[in-house]
């Protein structure tokens, strides 16, 4: 974030009840223009209500939202026209065939875009006429992001963008997402996949149990969290490693052992040199900053789902 | 183009596309019109079997198209998450009813103005019919259907909904007047199907165009209550996804 530009999206104390659930709990966190923010967490953490709140789709309970500076719940026809929303399945006639539903799109956001530019820009330009229940599940994404588009959003809010899209679909949808940032839109992505929002995000707001309990850039959720990471042979000796090397590893998985310590170069020698005096091979090796998956299991608890 | 009328062809375009719906909407009421005027098997009571049926067809489409069509259609779009997108589009919520509604009534034009026409042709006589009473009775029927329609379709899900709706219209269909006489039924059912808006909508129908219903104050009645009733139902139980 600019220290000059206003978030184009500000949640603050946000509450949503369904009933007698508290979906979200008092949450808090800003995305800005230019940025792309990613909004993570387990199952019914609360994002997607989130989300839905600042659409204008839902109503909260408590708290304030501004979007583009405007209350989604008064003004939501006048945000609509400013942004752009890619549900996380469906939103689309089964019938409906794609050039005639991204020209629906663009006709609804009257933004003078063309339609048949924008089924070229998300690559489905060879299944113009397909019906949506024909597409695969990585079209019906590309095509879910092309309605997105027809808005020229000022903010885009992607849940599950690449869901179940293949290799070179997701290069397509990253380009776009990231040429959206650029363009000066703020793009709030919903992701379960912590690979993509390493790749894309500038920012990661984190929910559990309805509230956030993260937010920042990825340097700063990973500050005082290095880690020497590394594969060799399973069940190592791990007390004489520690007498060896002077710190604990833990073993978390079949042959993967991590060490929670700076990648300092001495420590590395001597983790290298005891693998090689014991006979052991080392077939992976990583040192650094925690990965974001190891940030968000430590900060949910080691809650492994995420969707 | 406004986003009205945007999202209006597109609902009809839906519709002609949709074979299922144009077998209901269309196809079952002219064959019903035309078999059952041709081969005089049911006990209508008339000399002529159509100048029974035509009115009761009549109805029969302002229901396959208003709660049926419109039903299911919507069903399925909930539960595919079309509404909830289109919601939050510039044309809002508003809008997007303002238009399913309004693609109900162009559906409704083109089936009267096929099956009006057949009707003759196959020598539907009506006896000075009050064609402006008639529309009246229509766009209550209309907003009595599409209630039912839509509070089904706000809350059962996409099949169960499919199912529900096919259910009601075979029995509002044989219950409700359009094509076996009140007179017909068993008491008991006789009373329930005067106070269902199929058989008061036949029952109008047929006193404004041809001065033969069984009971058309109360018919009437019957029919205002429920395009008060269903619509203001679905606009309390609907929900958008």
């Amino acid at each position: 974030m600019t220290a000059a530009s206003s978030p184009a999206v500000e949640v603050s104390g946000l509450t949503v009840r369904y009933g007698d659930l508290v979906a979200v709990n008092d949450a808090s966190f800003a995305a800005a223009a230019g940025e792309i923010t990613a909004v993570l967490g387990p199952n019914g953490a609360g994002k997607t209500s989130t989300i839905e709140v600042c659409e204008g789709y839902r109503r909260a309970a408590a708290g304030t939202v501004r979007v583009l500076g405007l209350d989604p719940a008064t003004h939501q026809r006048r945000l609509g026209e400013r942004i752009g929303v890619m549900l996380q399945e469906g939103g689309v006639y089964p019938s409906a065939r794609v050039l005639d539903t991204v020209r629906h799109y663009c006709a609804l956001y009257g933004k003078g875009l063309d339609a048949a530019t924008l089924v070229d820009e998300v690559g489905l330009t060879a299944r113009s006429t397909a019906t949506w229940r024909r597409l695969s599940g990585g079209e019906q994404q590309r095509l879910s992001l092309a309605l997105a588009l027809a808005s020229k959003p000022e903010v885009a809010f992607l849940d599950e963008p690449t869901s179940g899209v293949d290799v070179n679909g997701r290069d397509t949808i990253r380009r776009i997402v990231r040429d959206l940032a650029a363009e000066g839109c703020a793009v709030v992505l919903a992701t379960h996949e912590l690979d993509e929002a390493e790749r894309l995000a500038d920012r990661v707001v984190i929910f559990d149990g309805g509230q956030v309990i993260a937010d920042g850039t990825l340097a700063e959720l990973r500050t005082g969290h290095d880690e020497i990471r590394f594969r060799s042979d399973p069940n190592l000796d791990l007390p004489a490693l520690a007498l060896s090397i002077g710190m604990v590893a833990s073993q978390v998985g079949t042959d993967e052992y991590v060490i929670d310590a700076p990648p300092h170069p001495r420590l590395m020698a001597q983790l290298t040199a005891w693998l090689a005096e014991q006979g052991h091979p080392l077939t992976d090796l990583r040192a650094g900053a925690q990965r974001l998956e190891d940030v968000f299991r430590r900060l949910t608890s080691g809650k492994d789902d995420t969707a | 183009m406004s986003r009205f009328l945007t999202q209006l062809r597109t609902e009809l375009q839906l519709t002609l596309r949709n074979g299922e719906q144009l077998l209901l909407t269309l196809g079952i009421p002219v064959l019903l019109l035309v078999f059952f005027s041709l081969v005089d098997v049911l006990p209508t009571g008339t000399a002529d079997p159509v100048d029974f049926l035509a009115p009761g067809v009549l109805a029969l489409a302002v229901m396959s198209t208003a709660m049926v069509s419109l039903g299911i259609g919507t069903g399925f779009e909930r539960s595919y998450h079309v509404l909830k997108r289109l919601a939050v589009t510039p044309l809002g919520r508003p809008r997007l009813v303002g238009a399913k509604i309004a693609g109900v009534a162009a559906v409704e034009l083109v089936q009267f103005a096929i099956l009006v026409p057949v009707a003759y042709a196959l020598g539907w006589s009506p006896s000075s019919p009050n064609w402006a009473l008639a529309t009246a009775a229509v766009l209550l029927g209309t907003l009595s259907f599409a209630g039912i329609g839509l509070t089904m379709a706000g809350r059962l899900r996409g099949e169960i909904n499919l199912a529900a709706q096919n259910g009601l219209y075979l029995v509002l269909l044989l219950l409700g007047g359009m094509v076996i006489p009140f007179a017909k039924l068993p008491g008991g059912i006789r009373a329930v199907a005067h106070a269902l808006p199929s058989g008061a909508l036949a029952d109008v129908l047929r006193d404004t165009l041809g001065g033969n219903g069984t009971q058309p104050g109360a018919s009437w009645i019957v029919l205002a209550i429920w395009a008060v009733v269903t619509p203001a139902l679905a606009a309390a139980l609907f929900r958008w996804d």
